[in-house]
């Protein structure tokens, strides 16, 4: 052994199968550098270099140190990253590869997981936090719920995300194959071979650097051949054919819907902080395969289950089969004198590889009382020393409690729970357990299947019950199933089976010859029996990751918990990172026995997607910056960003919002406020001419014979009468009679229409006008095209509006052939266009509507000539000003899907007479819509001219009133008027229609109460006479 | 995520190129002004939420457009059928529960979760 590396085994050993020792690595753990070799995980090298302590413990701050060496292990976890960007929380030792100047840090422990600085929290923890100290201590006072918080979180430190972007790129990929095999274990490896042999799309994964599985450390013999070379061979094979497709490092997290599966393939993790380049271009650091596949063979194996007992936090606690992982494939042996406490034979192996490794077994401390199977003779025959019907009931630690420092074997009484013989105290600084395996059933159970409990292997299986999915097999140890002999069997059998059932031969395939060995039945055994009751024992953790022991769980039963949900949440156990892989059985059986009932009858365990963490990055993939949602611009966008203007986001629209310019008096070139801006467009229009891009409006064009039929439906008002070349505005309900848009549409010919719809609700408006048609009216013919991106829309608006359009188009504008709500045909700037003479301010205004691909010429020759008129671009800021001085709503914002036209004073807009009886029409006479107190929009003028009331805030009659106040209404629109110099709003007010020039009032959060009259809803020529002229 | 058979399109496409709508064959009373008040009410607002077979409108929202109704089971989320619009479904909560029957008398031998032949 080395001194830098103190429990590397030396290389003559023959351990070691995946480390290259012709390739060392310098990694830094806490500030501290440290070497290792290619190949290692970063749990195997700080092993390697005697680094015991990775962790402090989440509620009592205690030292932790490697546990598991897989996907299972809940202590050893780490914060990657040497820099901010490449900072990584919550990455488990285990499966993180070790790469050259690798950076990590313990998650847990402040300031750092050695030094003993967390004393306080260690002894305040106990009382601090008893179990369900959620739901007790933080219940009152509420108002220190910030002082507890700021606390826990420091000393719990959870792992943190970084704070500087994240440099590298992720991908997505979508793959099909007919079968996908979740894990390369002998069964996975198996069940890939016969699939791949048939010809069909094969996918294997695993979540290991290297396939094989168990078959990597495991000491048999198959095929003559040792069985890490038995699984290289297959995996060369699978790699020669093309139907294959092998993923190493990638891990099946989630198990969805109708076979799809998501793996996440860890690329280029194992190789630096961020993703290196090839051939100049940078790789990605992960990827998300979405997998739709006809079969799913799930080949995840087991996890060791270890053994509860006092004492089993302290480093040097680790699962029997871990150590066989470190010596045989890392040449680590984590310890010089091992205690083995098991349940079953298969745990012996760890025993026999700790000695052949060099180290001492102390004794095997083994709770049945004949163990006589053959791996029982081979330790006997090794001298080891073998005590039975006992178990390690307590590890004791060194004074730091840094490493174990001795195991206190005892005899028990499994079925008395209670010691029942001398207790004997071993020095050891190794303490390994195994109370038997717990089948990976958590894919299963992503689906909804729920895993059910088999007394003959002391696991839960992945069940079977009436939501059973299709083309989903599980094989091997996934499905209890141990021996390897037998196991391949199963594999072939069932690969067989799911191919036949799709009409594909399988080649036949011979199962390979493998010496199986007698092996004895475990016993049932899960917490061990300390000398002291439990509540007075010391702590015996159960889930490691959430400080849950078995106390806390008796405590729970005790306090009435008996259902393990509720067991769970009391306690918060498997609600960690790990999702209480190693420690739910164990849980779900210490809840069994403290209401003395079976496990199956406690309940079961059910695990969500995803298997284990999966980082933002790799879920987000291309999808973020400017490709996180679609971007969509007008055909006048590149004017807007070289005029200055500020956008607003309307749905994925980008519209110009203001267009602040610089001012005049400012020699500094400073630009307006969005305030001044908008004053100055406002009065643009109202004096003289302004253009706003309305393109975004949803526009949809409704063609065929019933076209008008149809527009009678599904618009409240009439569209019998409505010749070609007009206009007219429509309100649309629900059928519950709640107004859900509103719009101008315009006839085009006898049978083709022209539908206009708010800019958010285009593509749910064409939605409904199509379920509509095809599910209650298939016998109108009639056809719904969006041409929303057809169309630019340039409104013209202000009493200068036809002087300037005029000098552009061959259409006659004269106020008296071309009227208010009609629209022509004609050419504009040279361009063919529709303009439509219509009004959302209430000034005359055209709305130019060109071909998209031609308004930018359009745009720029109005102005080009609108200089003289004093055009101005406007964006929909003012819009909404100028729109609601004249009442004018805007559905969604006014509106909130509670609002009749009624109830918007729209009357006027609603046919009662019309012979269909038209969406929403029956809902308007219920008895609820009739009622004369529901909130109506109305008008607030606010006492105080310079008083711009806030959109949202609450109106009330009573402002002496206690609180809670009786709230009558809100403002649903709010803004400053430059025309009426004073502030306006619209709002709805209960009965406000009847409530004309009473006084309301407006308390705010800071104490003031404003005062606004009730008035109607138009401020501005309430006659209508300016867009007339 | 679901894999959805567009009977318009006769292909299957994934879950993401659709939107559900709800529950399948509400039908709208022809004469509203008829209905009363709790009738309306009953066709405006209340829909079944079955443990089992249920059927539901969808439409095929970024593909061809079309509305067509899937038959689907709640508790697997398999899906058991999709037909057209102004079809009626072949598979019902009775005809169901016969085939679950027999599949559950086939399959209870083996611990494993075997699929529903399509
Ligand atoms: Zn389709």
């Amino acid at each position: 052994m080395s001194a830098s590396q103190p429990c590397r085994l030396a290389s003559n050993s023959g351990a070691g199968s995946q480390i290259d020792r012709d390739k060392p690595l310098s990694f830094t753990f806490n500030g501290k550098s440290y070497q290792g070799y290619a190949g290692d995980t970063l749990a195997s090298a700080l092993l390697a270099n005697g680094v015991d302590v990775i962790n402090r413990s989440f509620k009592y701050s205690r030292p932790r140190g490697v546990v598991a060496a897989g996907a299972e292990e809940p202590n050893a976890i780490v914060q990657l990253g040497a820099s901010e960007a490449a900072q990584v929380p919550n990455v488990r030792a285990t499966q993180q590869s070790l790469y050259d100047g690798l950076t990590a840090r313990s998650t847990n422990g402040w300031p750092d997981a050695q030094r003993d600085m967390m004393g306080l929290v260690g002894k305040f923890g106990g009382p601090f936090m008893p179990v369900g100290f959620y739901y007790k201590t933080f219940k009152a006072p509420a108002s220190m719920w910030r002082t507890y918080e700021k606390y826990i979180r420091k000393a719990a430190g959870l792992g943190r995300a970084p704070i500087e972007s994240d440099p590298d790129i992720y991908d997505h990929l979508n793959r099909h194959c007919e079968v996908l095999v979740i894990g390369s274990g002998p069964a996975g490896l198996m069940s890939a071979l016969v699939a791949a042999g048939s010809g069909v799309r094969v996918i294997l994964c695993d979540e290991q650097p290297t396939f094989g599985g168990s078959l990597l450390d495991s000491g048999e013999t198959i095929d003559g051949m040792a069985a890490s070379e038995w699984a290289s061979n297959a995996v060369e094979r699978l790699a020669a054919m093309d139907n294959v497709t092998l993923l190493p490092r990638t891990t099946a997290n989630g198990y969805f819907d109708h076979n799809f599966v998501t793996l996440h393939e860890r690329r280029t993790e194992h190789l630096g902080d961020t993703a290196p380049t090839l051939d100049g271009r940078r790789q990605s650091r992960s990827r998300l395969h979405r997998v739709r596949t006809r079969h799913v063979v799930l080949a995840s194996g087991a996890h060791e289950r270890p053994l509860v007992y006092a004492g089993n936090d302290v480093p040097g606690n680790l699962v029997a089969g871990a150590l066989s992982t470190y010596i045989r494939r890392y040449a680590v042996r984590p310890g010089q004198r091992l205690v083995l406490s098991t349940t079953n034979d298969h745990a012996y192996r760890a025993a026999l590889d700790w000695q052949n490794a060099g180290g001492e077994v102390v004794a095997i401390a083994d709770a049945r009382a004949n163990p006589d199977g053959e791996l029982v003779e081979r330790a006997k025959a090794a001298g080891i020393r073998i005590v039975t019907g006992s178990a390690v009931i307590e590890a004791t630690a060194d004074r730091k409690g840094h490493r174990v420092s001795g195991a206190r074997i005892g005899a028990i009484d499994i079925e008395g729970f209670r010691v029942s013989g001398e207790v004997e105290t071993l020095s050891c600084d190794t303490v390994a357990t195994s109370g038997g395996y717990s089948p990976v059933v958590h894919l299963a159970a992503h689906t909804g299947v729920r895993p059910v409990w088999r007394d003959d292997i002391l696991g839960f299986v992945p069940g079977q019950t009436a939501s059973r999915v299709e083309g989903f097999s599980v094989v091997g140890a996934a499905a209890g199933l141990y021996p390897t002999g037998a196991l391949l069997e199963d594999a072939v059998a069932q690969v067989v089976r799911a191919l036949e059932s799709d009409g594909i031969d399988a080649e036949s395939v011979k199962i390979p010859d493998i010496e199986t060995l007698r092996e004895g039945s475990a016993v049932a055994l899960y917490q061990v029996p300390h000398d002291k009751p439990t509540m007075r024992a010391p702590k015996q953790f159960v889930d490691l990751q959430n400080d849950v022991t078995a106390a806390a769980i008796e405590l729970a039963t005790k306090e009435g918990f008996e259902s393990i949900e509720h067991v769970k949440r009391y306690t918060a156990m498997g609600f960690g990172t790990d999702q209480g892989k190693l420690g739910n059985i164990n849980g779900m059986a210490i809840a069994a026995r403290c209401l003395g009932q079976t496990i199956p009858q406690t309940g079961t365990t059910v695990f969500r997607p995803n298997y284990t963490p999966v980082n933002f990055g790799a879920i987000v993939g291309r999808h973020c910056r400017e490709l996180f949602d679609p971007e969509r611009y007008t055909a006048m966008h590149q004017w807007h960003i070289e005029h200055g203007a500020a956008f607003e986001d309307v749905g994925q629209w980008k519209r110009p919002w203001f267009y602040p310019q610089k001012r005049r008096d400012n020699a500094d070139g400073e630009f307006e406020s969005m305030h001044e801006a908008v004053m100055r467009e406002c009065r643009a229009v109202r004096e003289k001419v302004g253009v706003l891009d309305a393109s975004t409006l949803g526009k949809i064009d409704i063609q065929g014979p019933d076209a008008r039929e149809f527009l009678g439906r599904i618009y409240t008002n009439g569209w019998e009468k409505l010749a070609v070349g007009k206009a007219r505005y429509g309100l649309m309900c629900k059928d519950d009679g709640m107004v859900m848009d509103d719009g101008v549409t315009t006839c085009l010919a006898d049978n083709h229409f022209l539908m206009t719809t708010t800019t958010g609700g285009a593509a749910a408006i064409l939605e409904w006008l199509e379920i509509w048609h095809q599910t209650e009216w298939p016998e109108l013919e009639v056809y719904f095209t969006s041409v929303t991106d057809h169309w630019a829309t340039l409104t013209l608006t202000g009493p200068e509006a036809r002087n300037l359009l005029a000098e552009l188009t061959d259409i006659d504008l004269d106020r008296d052939s071309f009227k208010f709500m009609e629209w022509r045909e004609g050419a504009v700037a040279g361009v063919p266009a529709r303009v439509y003479r219509i009004s959302f301010t209430g000034e005359l205004s055209f709305e130019v509507n060109v071909q998209a691909n031609y308004a930018m010429q359009v745009w720029e020759a109005l102005f080009a000539h609108g200089a003289k008129y004093g055009l101005t671009p406007y964006g929909t800021e003012t819009m909404h000003v100028l729109r609601a001085e004249k009442g004018f709503i805007i559905v969604g914002q006014d509106t909130d899907g509670s609002m009749t036209p009624e109830d918007l004073g729209m009357h006027w807009c609603v046919g009662y007479n019309k012979p269909y009886p038209w969406i929403g029409k029956r809902a308007l006479t219920r008895s609820d819509t009739r009622r004369e107190d529901r909130k109506q929009l109305v008008g607030l003028k606010p006492l105080d001219a310079k008083v711009v009331l806030e959109e949202g805030a609450q109106i009330v009659l009573d402002p002496q009133q206690a609180i809670p106040m009786r709230m009558v209404g809100h403002v649903t629109s709010s803004y400053y008027s430059p025309t009426l110099d004073h502030g306006f709003a619209l709002a709805v007010v209960k009965g406000g229609h009847k409530r004309m020039g009473e006084r309301v009032y407006l308390p705010m959060p800071n104490g003031e109460t404003h005062m606004a009259e009730v008035v109607g809803s138009i401020f501005y020529d309430p006659k209508g006479q300016r867009q007339n002229i | 995520m679901f894999h959805i058979y567009c009977p318009y399109c006769a292909e299957y496409r994934e879950e993401e190129e659709f939107h559900p709508k709800g529950q399948a064959h509400i039908a709208r009373p022809a004469d509203p002004t008829a209905s009363s008040d709790d009738a309306w009410g009953d066709y405006l607002f209340f829909r079944d939420n079955p443990r089992g077979v249920h059927h539901e409108l969808w439409v095929h929202a970024v593909g061809c457009r079309k509305f067509f109704n899937i038959t689907r089971d709640t508790r697997s989320y398999a899906i058991l059928e999709t037909y057209r619009m102004g079809e009626q479904p072949g598979v019902t909560a009775e005809t169901a529960t016969l085939a679950e029957r027999d599949i559950e008398r086939r399959t209870s031998d083996t611990a494993t979760i075997q699929g529903v032949p399509s």
